[in-house]
């Protein structure tokens, strides 16, 4: 895939200018930052394989990190276990909510995550009264949970580890799964052949609520403090990670593999751009520059398909 | 020994304004190739759609193996066995041939995907077939004429007893057709029932048992091919009373104003050359294919000429865009009138008025008074029904958006109407308005192209007729010498009747 080979590229000239990159535990590192972007990113994908998208994802990410700290704080008696669950519950009822909106109220899923997305993020400064969570509040259970290793990996890693092989097996071993790519690749004949239509614009949006209810968790512990803006603008890099995984924004294609390394890709362009002491500022317009560029070579690579589906039309 | 095994009587279906469908009958038996015959409009594909389970009939009987069914959804009529490949393949692109055919239905071994079984599943029946297509391969990299093959695999996945083709060849090479009656007559072999809809006689012939024609929705008649001719099958196909008015205004014919020669556009059209004269309907007919759209869309600038010239009152011009063609006089209303002749959204003022804006510029502005007062010329003149001109155009019914575009090309000027199926879709009153107006401006000295499907249109209204049968010129008529016979069969391609048998 080309997109190894780019990933290889960058990591040698990365390596070249700052030669920190490639030690282990930078590495690490690395996986670990990213590890929420996975996971959030492979539920958009979702999303995007049906032809719809989730603006909603980071207000999400923040009303069920804020949700949890708060209850946290309240009640800091409440084990680990309960917190996970509660953070799924939020997310839970988040990605049904969209989820309905799109499959039964048929509004376009861009529209209702537009409104959504400043939903949740009001129901944020709701729960808070605009003040923040800190650290001190939270109970230490509570800001190590993202942290305990397991066989080398921490908390974090493993969770977006197991969401990927979830995901990845039920897209490839999963009848709804594949309907996914049916819906998004051909709504007509998906229509034709009889696959329900309102269980599959459904599920996409309830487990990406699912998803970023869990990382709505792992945010505000990993960084000891739920804020109201947590997680703000997030949802573009899960959509730049997706598209750079060569997931078409239309529909019907892309893998569960890609949007990791599209994922790890932008992991990588964050890590290297604070390693080789490149400004802030710069930061946003390299990491736009690249998803152009990635952007405009699944364009170009799909159009060239598409002349020579042409040219076989006229082979006549 | 009638084994019929799909039966359908008097089936009708209507939508508002239009008899799609009005009392028809078929009869198909199992083993046999049934050709359903007709022209544009006869109502076969919406026959195959109330077959395929997409319309449901508002009556009449489908029986199926002697016993009543009716199809609410398209796959009740896949559980029933009934299989349709559409001219357009309703594939799923970016996903393999198997998981193509088995989409909807994948093969499963407890609660997860059999990619295994799916795959010999769908190599069994590429060989069966004797399809030498890989059943990983991605749909989207296959020719038309092996995602048609893939879609016939499709439906005997399904177990299909009946197969529909609509138009099957109409992609396809010579060698590819040949391929394709193999398959057919494997199906037959099967036992298979194949319902074959085409517009080619040398295909109906060679390939169809029998046949059924329809006709305005109507059934006229059936019959075994063995038994029929060229001849006897047209005759049912148009044989008709022409019962509409047509407008008789005494018009003489004028100077040539427009000189088409060796017309060209590779794949398209060849070598088309006409002449019209100011005051003549010069009329175009021809069956869905047939180049005739494609050759105004040159002329008019849209699409680009490989070859020909085009003069203009004895002038060679130059036609390279639309605002060329409206230089020298040409106004062109297109065939879809929804995406190409209006802008629905936009009010009907404006839509009059859009190709006249330069015109009405005062300066920095438009001059509202003079656009409302050009609009309000025309759409009476054309007799448009609305409120008030101001109401958006997406709201008027289809015969008065027509006149919402007649009027606009109108309020421009020309000495040339290019009509591209301008009453098609419109209700009976609206459509005699719009035969009445285009003989209005053949008398007034315009010269006027126009592009039909309609046998009796192209009659009632032509002073000339040019038919046209993939992309070639294949009959020149006069008024007088133009008949439902010789004008179709010219379109069909078919070879003249004189002397010569089916």
């Amino acid at each position: 895939m080309s997109l190894v080979v780019f990933g290889i590229v960058l990591c040698a000239v990365i390596a070249i200018r700052a030669p920190r990159f490639l030690d282990p535990s930078n590495l690490q590192y690395i996986l670990n930052d990213t590890s929420i972007l996975i996971m959030v990113a492979l539920g958009q994908f979702l999303v995007i394989l049906i032809g719809g998208i989730d603006l909603s994802v980071a207000s999400g990410i923040a009303l069920a990190g804020m949700i949890t700290a708060l209850v946290n704080h309240a009640a800091p008696g409440i084990p680990m276990v309960g917190i996970v669950a509660l953070a799924l519950a939020v997310g839970l009822v988040l990605g049904a909510f969209n989820g309905l909106l799109v499959s039964v109220a048929g509004i376009p899923p861009i529209i209702t995550t537009l409104g959504t997305l400043s939903i949740y993020r009001g129901t944020v400064f709701l729960f808070s009264g605009g003040a923040w969570v800190s650290a001190d509040e939270m109970t230490k259970s509570y800001r190590d949970l993202p942290h305990h290793m397991v066989l080398g990996f921490t908390t974090l890693m493993i969770a977006a580890l197991i969401t990927f092989v979830l995901i990845a097996v039920f897209l490839r071993f999963t009848r709804t799964g594949r309907e996914l790519y049916g819906v998004g690749g051909n709504l007509t004949a998906a229509k034709y052949v009889g696959i329900k239509l309102r269980k599959v614009n459904f599920l996409p949006f309830l487990i990406s609520g699912l998803i970023v209810g869990l990382a709505g968790l792992l945010w505000v512990s990993r960084y000891a403090s739920a804020q109201n803006d947590t997680a703000s603008g997030f949802e573009l890099q899960t959509i730049a990670a997706c598209v750079i995984g060569g997931v078409s924004i239309s529909g019907g294609t892309g893998s569960a593999i890609g949007v990791v390394l599209g994922a790890v890709l932008l992991g990588i362009i964050n890590n290297a751009l604070t390693l080789t002491d490149i400004s802030p500022f710069w930061q946003m317009a390299i990491q736009g520059f690249v998803i152009l560029i990635a952007i405009v070579t699944n364009t170009l690579m799909d159009r060239r398909n598409q002349r020579t589906l042409l040219a076989r039309r006229t082979l006549v | 020994m009638d084994n019929a095994i799909l039966e359908l009587h008097d089936i009708r279906k209507y939508f508002p304004g239009i008899k799609a469908l009005d009392g028809v009958n078929l009869s198909v038996r199992a083993g046999e190739v049934h050709a359903l015959i007709g022209e544009n409009g006869a109502g076969k594909s919406t026959l195959v759609k109330v077959l395929t389970g997409i319309y449901s009939a508002d009556s009449g009987q489908i029986m199926l193996n002697g016993a009543d069914v009716s199809f609410r959804s398209p796959l009740e009529s896949q559980a029933a066995g009934i299989a349709a490949i559409h001219q357009e393949a309703t594939m799923f692109g970016e996903l393999t041939v198997t998981e193509n055919i088995f989409m909807g239905h994948h093969l499963r071994r407890g609660p997860f995907v059999d990619w295994r079984r799916m795959k010999s599943a769908t190599a069994e029946l590429l060989a069966r077939l004797e399809l030498d297509i890989d059943p990983d391969a991605v749909v989207r990299s296959l020719s038309i004429a092996q995602r048609h093959l893939v879609e016939i695999v499709k439906a005997l996945s399904f177990d299909a007893r009946i197969v529909i083709m609509d138009e099957p060849t109409s992609a396809l090479s010579l060698r590819e057709v040949e391929e394709l009656y193999a398959i057919i007559r494997r199906l037959k072999q099967e036992g298979k029932a194949v319902i074959f809809i085409s517009h080619k006689f040398d295909e109906i012939f060679e390939i169809a048992d029998c046949f059924t024609v329809l006709r305005d929705g109507k059934y006229i008649g059936e019959g075994r091919i063995e038994d029929a001719s060229t001849d006897s099958i047209i005759g049912m196909m148009v044989g008709r009373t022409l019962d509409h008015m047509y407008p008789d205004y005494t018009r003489t014919q004028g100077a040539p104003i427009l000189t088409a020669t060796g017309l060209s556009r590779a794949g398209v059209f060849k070598d088309v050359s006409f002449d019209l004269h100011e005051g003549e309907i010069l009329g175009f007919f021809g069956l869905v294919g047939a180049g005739r759209s494609e050759i105004m869309r040159a002329m008019f600038g849209i699409d680009r000429l490989d070859a020909g010239t085009i003069a203009v009152r004895g002038k060679p011009v130059q036609i390279g865009e639309p605002s060329d063609a409206m230089k020298m006089g040409i106004a062109f209303v297109p065939e879809d009138r929804q995406q190409q002749g209006v802008i629905l959204k936009m009010k009907i003022r404006e839509n009059e008025t859009v190709p006249l804006l330069k015109l009405l510029r005062k300066g920095l502005f438009l001059d509202r008074k003079r656009e409302a007062e050009i609009a309000d010329r025309y759409a009476t003149m054309l007799e448009v029904r609305a409120t008030s001109w101001e109401q958006p155009v997406e709201s008027l019914s289809g015969g008065n958006q027509q006149k919402v575009v007649l009027a606009k090309w109108l309020a421009t000027e020309p000495e040339m109407l290019i009509l591209d199926e301008p009453t098609k879709g419109i209700d009976v009153a609206t459509k005699a308005a719009v035969h009445d107006f285009v003989g209005r401006m053949a008398a007034q000295g315009k010269g006027i192209i126009l592009v039909s499907s309609e046998l009796p249109e192209v009659l009632g209204m032509s002073d000339n007729i040019i038919v046209l049968h993939e992309g070639e010129v294949t009959g020149r008529f006069t008024r007088a010498q133009a008949s439902p016979e010789n004008v179709m069969r010219a379109a069909l391609g078919a070879l003249p009747a004189e002397g010569e048998s089916a």
